[in-house]
């Protein structure tokens, strides 16, 4: 078997930006989601029995990381994680040549989270493998909008078989650090094709005004309550204190402005629909009260993710045909 | 030395204005005779007495070389991107007959030393090798070098382009120590302060893609700070510093220098092809302008703008304020550029574009004359940059100049193919872009170094 030329043009079945699914194709994924979840597991091992997965982790997540690697396995793959712990990504070797170094150890399809934006695109090209982003740099986190999708269509009881309206009438309030963010970015691309209107919430330094032209459908609103007042589902991202330090907010200013607190949720938001990609800082931009209450889907949305990440493997290694 | 007759094409002469048909023999180097007839021939007899090599130009504009005023010819240190030989082989098929050699080398070139290598025979220029040695060692921006002795071993100018003089003391400095011997500060306008970590143009492209941006305001206030120093100069010496804005890339800096211009300071700046060419869009992956998603054959510093600015910076062009067009040339091997955006090296290749995609984009789409578009490649950086007063006469068809030539077919609309590139690398935006004007010939120094 020859291998695929260096300058292959992407395959069909990476997804390293949510701009790179239609919503026919993302209903078929979450259709695929579905029997892959109903199926017993003797039977579930059987699609990728043997097929090879790399995940190459330039950056640590144990939460991405164990999900797509649990998603591997439970459809019978072979992993092999590459981190910049372990000493397998060799010191200064570029992505591309990392990238035909495990092609050529046999990996039919590589998970990559990088700290630089777009990186998926570099190794797709390079390998002409399928490439599955698990977060790139501050760009984009398309398999986390896609379990995020999935639990709100669940949560807020919506079709599954996607149109321009399927979301029409809801809001969708992103509150925090989306300067910074990649699940922001994917959302904000992802749900105003649903119909949904975004409302990205937060102070100037970390939620700028460059950020409205990232979709049609997105607005911007500093008051937080009044954001929540007109929330279906109120997203939180997480808050670096590190991020914080470098400007010009400190984390007694932003608690007070933009924390999730049970407080507020029952006097602005007591339907809305809460949501975490996680990790959380409980006590910064949520509190427990909020995390762990009746609203919250944040435990949902991890299983939602390993539900997708399987489909989402199934897609890349098998085709978009049987998929 | 041979002599060359060229036949039955159409002088273009910025300086003086003409634009006529007119046969022109070359001998020993320089222009013998230009002769403005509307019947070909008059010269035939007395060339063929010398024995010339006549080259029909029927169809064909002849006109000066171009003078590109900022190229990186990568050589001594980094060949694997770049020689002098083959960076002015690709000067040559794009109609280039002079280039200014930008100090940035491996070692930097802030040495007598390295001046002579970098301008010597033995690295077989095809076209005319001139350089800007380092305005301070090692483009430190610290201690200045020696601007006497550099200037003395043929040095035109001073720069540490790559990076700008960023300490208002030494940039003062610098303007003085170039001003006693009447030469330019070329300034590399970036406050690398304002752009650490950046790799595209600030604005919403830049966050859709997750890049941190360079404001527009890292160029202009740098080009702000510089007009103060000349002023101040001017204020307190008797000198008057010519500063050289390299690629300028923002309306605001350009009002900057539009302003210190109608004060009579003495500014002179340049806009390369790729900036009016190409807008930011090409970064988020643009099919009009035949780019992928974090396509580093678009990036560039200073990087690719705004609609807004590039439109400014056509207007600028438009009006005068641009003194000369110049490209950067920029070379980088594959592997280099095969990286992730933000590890990607700024540059691209641009010698053998930069008279095709300037005249598409300023003659045919925004009805600038011929002759003016080709003056800000010809005989305005040879004005601009003294090259006259130096000893060298370029620029220029009349008799008496040194004959360097193009010859090229102003009708020809062509695409670009860098499958065909003569440079060392192939980092080009303008790989199939749409171009206007084709070169025949290009003669240096009276002899042909490029037939297409
Ligand atoms: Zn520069």
């Amino acid at each position: 078997m020859s291998l695929p030329s260096a300058n292959a043009t992407s395959h069909p079945g990476s997804l390293t930006s949510i701009h790179d699914i239609s919503l026919d194709g993302i209903t078929r994924l979450l259709a695929l989601t579905d029997r892959l979840v109903a199926e017993p597991h003797r039977e579930r091992v059987k699609h990728l029995d043997g097929r090879k997965v790399a995940l190459l982790f330039y950056e640590s997540s144990t939460r991405t990381r164990t999900s797509f690697e649990l998603a591997a396995k439970s459809l019978g793959a072979m992993t092999t994680l590459v981190s910049d712990k372990s000493s397998s990504i060799e010191k200064g070797e570029s992505l591309h040549d990392t990238g035909v170094t495990l092609r050529a150890l046999g990996a039919e399809c590589i998970i990559l989270r990088s700290n630089y934006s777009g990186a998926p695109e570099v190794l797709a090209r390079s390998t002409g493998l399928p490439v599955l982003n698990a977060g790139d740099g501050m760009h984009e986190h398309p398999s986390q909008a896609l379990l995020d999708l999935r639990t709100m269509l669940t949560r807020l009881g919506l079709s599954q078989q996607l149109t321009p309206t399927t979301m029409a009438g809801k809001t969708v309030v992103i509150t925090g650090d989306i300067r910074h963010s990649r699940v922001a970015r994917s959302n904000a691309i992802l749900l105003p094709k649903l119909g949904a209107r975004v409302i990205f919430c937060g102070p100037t330094e970390l939620c700028p005004k460059e950020a409205l032209d990232i979709s049609h459908g997105v607005e911007i609103e500093r008051d937080f309550e009044k954001a929540l007042r007109q929330a279906d589902v109120a997203m939180m991202l997480r808050i670096q204190r590190e991020r914080l330090a470098g400007l010009d907010i400190d984390s007694a200013e932003y608690i007070a402005g933009y924390q999730l607190n049970e407080q507020r949720l029952r006097a602005h938001a007591p339907k809305a629909l809460v949501m975490h990609p996680g990790p959380m800082v409980r006590g910064l931009e949520i509190d427990s009260a909020a995390a762990d209450g009746p609203q919250s889907a944040i435990e949902e949305q991890v299983a939602h993710g390993l539900a997708v990440r399987m489909a989402l493997l199934h897609r890349a290694l098998l085709g978009e045909a049987n998929a | 030395m041979s002599a060359i007759l060229l036949r039955g094409g159409r002088v273009i002469d910025p300086t003086s204005g003409a634009n006529d048909f007119a046969d022109v023999l070359l001998e020993n180097g320089v222009i013998r005779e230009v002769n403005y007839t509307t019947r070909s021939g008059e010269l035939d007899a007395f060339a063929a007495d010398m024995g010339a090599e006549v080259l029909d130009c029927t169809g064909c504009i002849v006109a000066p070389g171009i003078i590109d005023a900022h190229v990186h010819l990568r050589e001594p240190g980094q060949t694997h991107k770049e020689t002098i030989a083959t960076g002015t082989q690709s000067a040559v098929a794009g109609g280039v007959t002079t280039v200014v050699a930008m100090p940035n080398t491996t070692p930097v070139t802030d040495s007598v030393a390295l001046l002579q290598f970098v301008q010597s025979v033995q690295r077989d220029p095809s076209a005319r090798v001139l350089a800007m040695p380092a305005a301070t060692v090692g483009s430190m921006g610290g201690e200045l070098t020696d601007y006497a002795a550099l200037a003395e071993a043929g040095a035109i100018g001073f720069t540490d382009d790559g990076k700008p003089v960023l300490a208002d003391e030494v940039m003062k400095h610098a303007l003085i120590a170039a001003a006693k011997l009447a030469l330019p500060i070329s300034q590399h306008a970036e406050d690398t302060r304002m752009t650490v970590g950046a790799s595209m143009n600030f604005g919403p492209v830049a966050f859709r893609l997750g890049l941190r941006g360079m404001p527009i305001e890292a160029e202009s206030s740098i080009v702000e700070r510089d007009i103060r120093l000349l002023e101040e100069i001017e204020r307190e010496t008797k000198l008057r510093p010519h500063l050289h804005v390299q690629h300028v890339s923002t309306g605001k800096a350009l009002a900057a220098i539009r302003d210190a211009k109608s004060r009579g300071l003495h500014v002179t700046c340049e806009v390369a092809p790729h900036h009016i060419a190409f807008t930011d869009e090409a970064i988020a992956g643009d099919a009009a302008q035949r780019s992928r998603r974090y396509d580093t054959h678009f990036k560039m510093n200073p990087p690719l703008r705004s609609r807004a600015e590039v439109d400014a910076c056509i207007a600028a062009v438009l009006d005068g304020t641009v003194d000369i067009i110049a490209t950067d040339h920029a070379p980088h091997a594959h592997h280099e550029k095969n990286v992730e955006f933000e590890r990607a090296p700024n540059g691209i290749t641009g010698l053998e574009t930069s008279l095709g995609a300037s005249l598409r984009i300023l003659h045919r789409e925004h009805g600038m004359g011929l002759v003016d578009v080709l003056a800000l490649m010809t005989s305005a950086p040879a004005e601009k940059l003294h090259l006259p007063r130096l000893g060298y006469d370029v620029g220029r068809i009349q008799t008496g100049a040194f004959a360097d030539v193009m010859v090229f077919d102003v009708a020809a609309e062509w695409t670009y193919d860098v499958r065909t590139t003569r440079s060392k690398s192939r980092n080009t935006p303008f790989d199939g872009a749409p171009m206007l004007g084709k070169v025949k010939f290009t003669l240096v120094h009276g002899e042909v170094k490029y037939r297409a």
